[in-house]
């Protein structure tokens, strides 16, 4: 598989380690309650189709990744900088 | 009266020549990591221009020429290889100097010994010269330049200096061997 | 017997290789496989479960039938196809599965149990006694059945990995790869053509037919010529590619060493690529698939195609007399090229009516139904209008048609298309994201039909690719038509074979579909059709026809199975090339190592660290004493221990204070300049991930320090936090680790060492503890840290990395004269343990802040990371295990770590269980076994006394609890 880092350009995806749903970018506020809370830190979708997560450009820039993906064709749609998803 | 002597991060493992490549140290004077602060990208440029001559890389490019280089390093970060440089408003800098082992690959068929190791594409006219990557180096992350026609720069961490000699050396071994 | 005057082998090259022990001459440009049926050997191997006697079935890499062993020793290849392995000067091939010997095998008594040995057998039959199994039926069956031999000694040979990237992968250099290698090289594309054959052409090297005018051969030479004179092309023979994968990424195992003798250590015996394509173009060709009738197996039956190709490129005969049989033209062939070679054609038998040809008898709408001969054939019986006649002949060349190879396009999930004019199954279009078909392949099997497609494909590639090509002329070539009539399976009595490797036969099939195996994976797993180590490439169709009609379907309903990577087997040395030894992973060494090894330290790794275990003294045996002496050294004058390891992340920037607040449960706004405070690190689930001191340089400047194990995970956290979480957060974070060599200088002479080396002295007034700043040694400029693990007066001296080996031999020096000297990681462990403090076997992923003692260290004045779920009820409960530490009470004076504990009384079960103990050690300090445990309530049962059970060693200690600073609790020591 490979990962086109908005940064390095096309990559194998072993240069980059893989965190999990980019909902990790939506981090409630300390009051928000147990569920929220919960919900960030532990439910995910399964989703059969696309799906958005979070890489990190490991052995590359060392830049955050939200990366667009179909968990059925395992096509990567597309790779924005988190950094920028996040602002 | 005490003296503490410098020993470097290749330190009794090189030179080696086999084939037609050659593998040698190349440590530069020094290495300063440089992170501009938000907005001030252009005026760190400016410095640099000022103090060697080269200007802030584009992602995956170096400026400047040997013995003063600015090289991209990652994300928002570039490494000056060369002379000491002083500090810079408006930009963090870290001495890197002692925290890479930094080796030089030449010969013809560098860039396949190199294909053995790194996983990017090194094909001549895209990985040109003056190109650079944060890549892999077989198992560690490390720094690939593109200096010169069969010229390659390479650096991982000081403490895998060993191991960068022994991947490289069977790549290049390898090589040899195919005649 | 060669047959002169024919094939493309080198005559001028003799060479000369073994098999079984016996020389045998072949010339270059051979085959093992060429070679023996030139030299009359029918027998090469035997079979998997019946020891059938085998020979050379096909020409290719699908072959299933003549598996070699070659070389000898730790160098020994079993399973290797002979129709693939080139011969060279000294080459050494056995035999396979056979004892003792390939004539006479005594395990082909198997053959005559075979009523007993068909599909489901070993399921059915060896259910009972259960502990038979083990025991006695899988040793036997094992022994019986099988194919090569490992040699069970470590593998002495080079392997190796690369990388190739390029606009256009052409997989396949027949005819339709060769011409798409050309239109897109022409266009400028960057190309690489990768054949599995040693030498290039494809099937144009073993037929007869013209192209452009010129001998199929020759018109291939042109075009390797001009290819190879590109720069843009890139020919990989000897190279099949195994695997497509996401990415347009391929995976392809080229054979570097096989070819030639061992004259080079360091040359490896294959490579395994990964070629990352912007397009490819599947020119795989087609396979051959045998007919199924009784005995089809016997020495000497052959693919029409293969004993064509042994014929035309290798100028052998693979036999005296041949008889050709099939179902389509193409057979008629392989009797026209053995005619005109001047080989003896026995009869043409096709199974269609109607047929006629001139120049050899013609038997049409006749079948095979047996075949005899014990070691190699001698005669078939056929079935003509009802009558059974015999025909004397040693060679038989059969086709039941052919398979496009369509496994590659499978392997992202796609499914083949049946096609009902050529029976067989095409690739689906767009399978493969990127990939083309063409040729033989795409069910296309003239030489003309290759050709246009080849080209075609490679027009299509280069327009996708944004570069103009323009249609070339295409040589003139052969298009004739490929007629075929369905034939799978002669019916008849006895076994006939559809999995030569495996050992399956038409009956087998047909017994999983009584069973209801009807689905064909079912029948699969219950035949193993398929399933060995040529994944039924000659096979499959056959056996599912057979299944299609032993339930009623047809074979489109009836469908595949799914082809799988690798396309041909590829040896997991190859795969995992480079990654054995040094090469297994990377090790790091501190600039200290030579000094510690020439000291005879042993190495522990710590992550990929390497770090001294102790520093063993003359007279000392054990471990133990050494290190007793070390903590000795520690508490008493002064010991030096590497410290490098720890990860160093230096951060700087307008928000840097802000940040370090927002990952550590406590505050380092307020850390004053030149002070450095101890930091505790969470997860957002609220547990513990890793603890360190973090020092402030400068007004917007902090180093901090992580754990040896976490230093990369830290990192990855303090990026995800700050890109992620903080993005508009001002500041700049980079690893100083390797920057600096860093030496804990530890014990109550601590300072009076350093005042000896620095230029400038110290005191207990400009360097309180957790003090931090800039020094010299000899001018060179370093950093000195007054913060202590060992709870010792203790400093971190550190000094840029190229200094280290001299800085560490000089600390050592002034140590030993001070009766004090080097510390490792025994030692280092010990002194921390009397202290109490906590590592990574404390913080192990699943305590909290409030388990090990910190809860409050979690400020309530700010948020961080893992703070609001380190609340939640259940993470505050007192009843939780929390830190405790244990001593010995009892007779027995041993605690094991990961023993449990128990209260008094109670059964050393699990329902019972109190806790667990996570650090233990001698304190030569307190003479005594000390222990740091997590235990419910921990820190409310001071003085209780508890059962330690160790289940698996088999110990039981009774053990007080008490607080876990076990020594100096009031920490005078540290501020000297
Ligand atoms: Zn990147």
């Amino acid at each position: 598989m490979r990962i086109t880092c908005p940064i390095c350009g096309a990559r194998d995806s072993r240069e980059f380690s893989y965190r999990g749903a980019a909902l990790a970018l939506q981090r409630p506020a300390p009051d928000a309650g147990d569920d929220a809370w919960a919900d960030y830190v532990h439910l995910r979708e399964n989703p059969a189709g696309d799906t958005r997560e979070l890489w990190y450009h490991e052995g590359g820039c060392g830049a955050w990744i939200v990366v667009t993906r179909n968990t059925v064709t395992h096509e990567v749609r597309s790779a924005e900088l988190a950094a920028e998803v996040a602002r | 009266m005490v003296e503490l002597i410098a020993k470097s991060a290749c330190d009794g493992l090189l030179p080696k020549t086999i084939g037609s490549l050659t593998l040698s140290e190349a440590a530069p004077e020094a290495i300063t990591s440089v992170t501009p602060f938000r907005g001030q990208e252009a005026a760190v440029s400016e410095a640099l221009k000022a103090q060697i001559g080269a200007a802030w890389p584009a992602p995956n490019r170096m400026t400047g020429r040997a013995g003063a280089r600015v090289v991209f390093s990652g994300r928002g970060q570039a490494f000056v290889l060369g002379p000491r440089i002083a500090p810079i408003a408006g930009a963090a800098l870290s001495d890197q100097t002692d925290a890479w082992a930094s080796v030089e690959l030449s010969g013809t068929g560098a860039a396949d010994a190199l294909a053995r190791l790194v996983p990017i594409d090194l094909r001549p006219g895209v990985f040109r010269q003056g190109h650079c990557a944060r890549t892999l180096i077989f198992h560690m992350p490390g720094l690939v330049m593109h200096t010169g026609q069969d010229r390659y720069g390479l650096m991982v961490f000081r403490s895998m200096a060993r191991t960068l000699v022994h991947d490289l050396e069977s790549a290049m071994e390898a090589i040899a061997a195919r005649g | 017997m060669r047959v002169n005057g024919k094939g493309l082998i080198d005559r001028s090259a003799p060479v000369g290789f073994t098999f079984d022990g016996v020389r045998y001459d072949g010339f270059e440009g051979d085959t093992v496989a060429s070679a023996l049926l030139a030299n009359d050997i029918r027998l090469v191997g035997r079979s998997f479960k019946y020891h059938r006697p085998r020979g050379v079935l096909t020409a290719g890499s699908e072959e299933p039938n003549a598996l070699i062993t070659v070389g000898r020793g730790a160098e020994a290849e079993p399973n290797t196809r002979a129709t693939v392995q080139e011969v060279f000067e000294g080459l050494e091939a056995v035999s396979q599965n056979r004892w003792p010997s390939l004539g006479l095998d005594l395990m082909a008594v198997n053959d005559l149990a075979a009523p007993f040995l068909g599909a489901g057998f070993y399921y059915k039959t060896f259910m009972w006694p259960r502990a038979f199994w083990e025991k006695l039926y899988e040793p036997v069956i094992r022994r019986a059945a099988g194919l090569g031999a490992l040699s069970g000694l470590p593998n002495t040979d080079r392997y190796e990995r690369a990388w190739a990237h390029c606009d256009l992968l052409v997989i396949g250099a027949g005819p339709a790869g060769l011409m798409a290698a050309l239109v897109a090289a022409r266009a400028g594309l960057d190309v690489i053509l990768a054949d599995e054959d040693a030498r290039m052409g494809g099937r144009l090297l073993a037929e007869t037919h013209a192209v452009a005018g010129k001998p199929g051969h020759g018109w291939v030479a042109e075009v390797l010529a001009e290819l190879s004179s590109m720069e843009n092309v890139r020919l990989m023979p000897r190279t099949t590619v195994t695997g497509a994968y996401d990415g347009g990424t391929y995976g392809a195992l080229e054979r570097v060493g096989h070819h030639r003798p061992r004259d080079d250590a360091r040359r490896p015996r294959e490579c395994f690529w990964r070629i990352v394509t912007r397009r490819a173009i599947l020119c795989a060709g087609a396979i051959e698939r045998p007919v199924a009738f009784r005995n089809n197996d016997r020495p000497g039956v052959m693919t029409a195609g293969a004993v064509r190709a042994y014929l035309n490129r290798w100028g052998v005969a693979p036999g005296r007399t041949v008889t050709v049989f099939g179902n389509n033209d193409d057979a008629h062939r392989t009797a026209r090229d053995l005619v005109a070679a001047g080989v003896h054609v026995a009869a043409v038998i096709d199974s269609r009516p109607g047929v006629t040809l001139e120049g050899f008898r013609v038997i049409s709408g006749a079948e095979v139904c047996n075949a005899s001969g014990a070691k190699a054939l001698e005669s078939i019986t056929i079935r003509h209008q009802g009558r059974e006649e015999k025909i004397a002949t040693d060679c038989l060349a059969m086709s039941g048609g052919w398979n496009p190879s369509v496994h590659l396009t499978c392997h992202m999930n796609g499914r083949p298309t049946w096609a009902g004019d050529i029976l067989s199954f095409v690739p689906s279009p767009g399978a493969i994201p990127g990939m083309d078909v063409a040729g033989a392949c795409n069910g296309a099997f003239s030489t003309a039909a290759c050709l246009r497609e080849g080209a075609e494909a490679a027009l299509r590639a280069a327009e996708a690719l944004g570069k103009r090509a323009a249609m070339p002329d295409l040589p003139l070539a052969e298009d004739d038509p490929y007629r075929i009539a369905p034939l799978w399976h002669v019916p008849g009595k006895g076994r006939a074979w559809l999995d030569f490797q495996n050992d399956v036969t038409v009956k087998d099939v047909k017994q999983a579909a009584v069973e209801n195996f009807r689905s064909v994976e079912h029948m699969k797993r219950y035949t193993t059709q398929g399933m060995a180590t040529d994944q039924g490439k000659n096979s499959n169709v056959a056996a599912l026809a057979v299944l299609a009609d032993a339930t009623g379907r047809g074979i489109p309903e009836t469908g595949t199975t799914t082809f799988r990577p690798p396309y041909v087997p590829v040896s997991i040395a190859a795969m995992g090339a480079g990654a054995e030894g040094p090469g297994f992973a990377p090790q790091r060494f501190t600039t200290s190592h030579k000094a510690a090894t020439e000291r005879g330290a042993p190495m522990i790794e710590a992550g990929l660290w390497y770090r001294p275990s102790y520093f063993p003294a003359p007279g000392e045996t054990t471990w133990r004493q050494a290190c007793d002496r070390e903590v000795a050294m520690v508490r008493n004058a002064v010991g030096i221990c590497d410290v490098s390891t720890l990860g160093k992340i230096d951060i700087q920037g307008p928000d840097a204070a802000q940040l370090l607040d927002f990952v550590y449960t406590n505050t380092f706004s307020t850390l004053a300049q030149g002070r450095v405070r101890y930091g505790l690190m969470l997860r957002e689930d609220g547990f513990v991930m890793d603890d360190g001191t973090t020092a402030r340089l400068g007004e917007q400047h902090y180093v901090m320090t992580t754990t040896t194990a976490a230093a990369g995970l830290v990192m990855k956290h303090l990026e995800f936090v700050h890109q992620c979480l903080r993005p508009d957060w001002d500041l700049s974070m980079i690893s100083v680790t390797e920057a600096w060599a860093q030496f804990a200088v530890a014990g109550p002479k601590s300072r009076e060492l350093l005042n000896g080396l620095l230029d400038q002295p110290i005191d207990d007034a400009t360097w309180p503890f957790m003090s931090c700043g800039k020094i010299a040694v000899q001018g060179i400029e370093g950093r000195l840290f007054r913060i202590s693990f060992s709870g010792e007066h203790a400093y971190e001296i550190a000094v840029p990395a190229r200094y280290g080996d001299s800085l560490f031999r000089l600390l050592v020096a002034r140590a030993e004269g001070m009766g004090g000297g080097l510390y490792g990681m025994e030692a280092l462990n010990v002194l921390r343990i009397e202290k109490g403090h906590i590592t990574h076997a404390e913080i192990h992923g699943r305590t909290t802040a409030f388990d090990i003692g910190m809860g409050r260290m979690v400020s309530q004045k700010k948020d961080c990371i893992g703070k609001t779920m380190s609340e939640r009820p259940g993470l505050m409960d007192p009843e939780r295990e929390r830190l405790v530490g244990l001593r010995p009470v009892g007779a027995v004076r041993q605690i094991l770590a990961g023993a449990h504990l128990f209260n008094e009384g109670d059964a050393a079960v699990r329902v019972n269980d109190q806790g667990y103990v996570t650090s233990t050690c001698f304190s030569p300090t307190l003479g005594d076994t000390l222990a740091l445990a997590f235990l419910k309530r921990g820190p409310e049962r001071y003085g209780e006394k508890v059962r330690m059970v160790d289940h698996a060693r088999g110990v039981e200690t009774l053990c007080e609890v008490v607080n876990p600073v076990f020594f100096d609790p009031e920490g005078g020591r540290v501020r000297g």
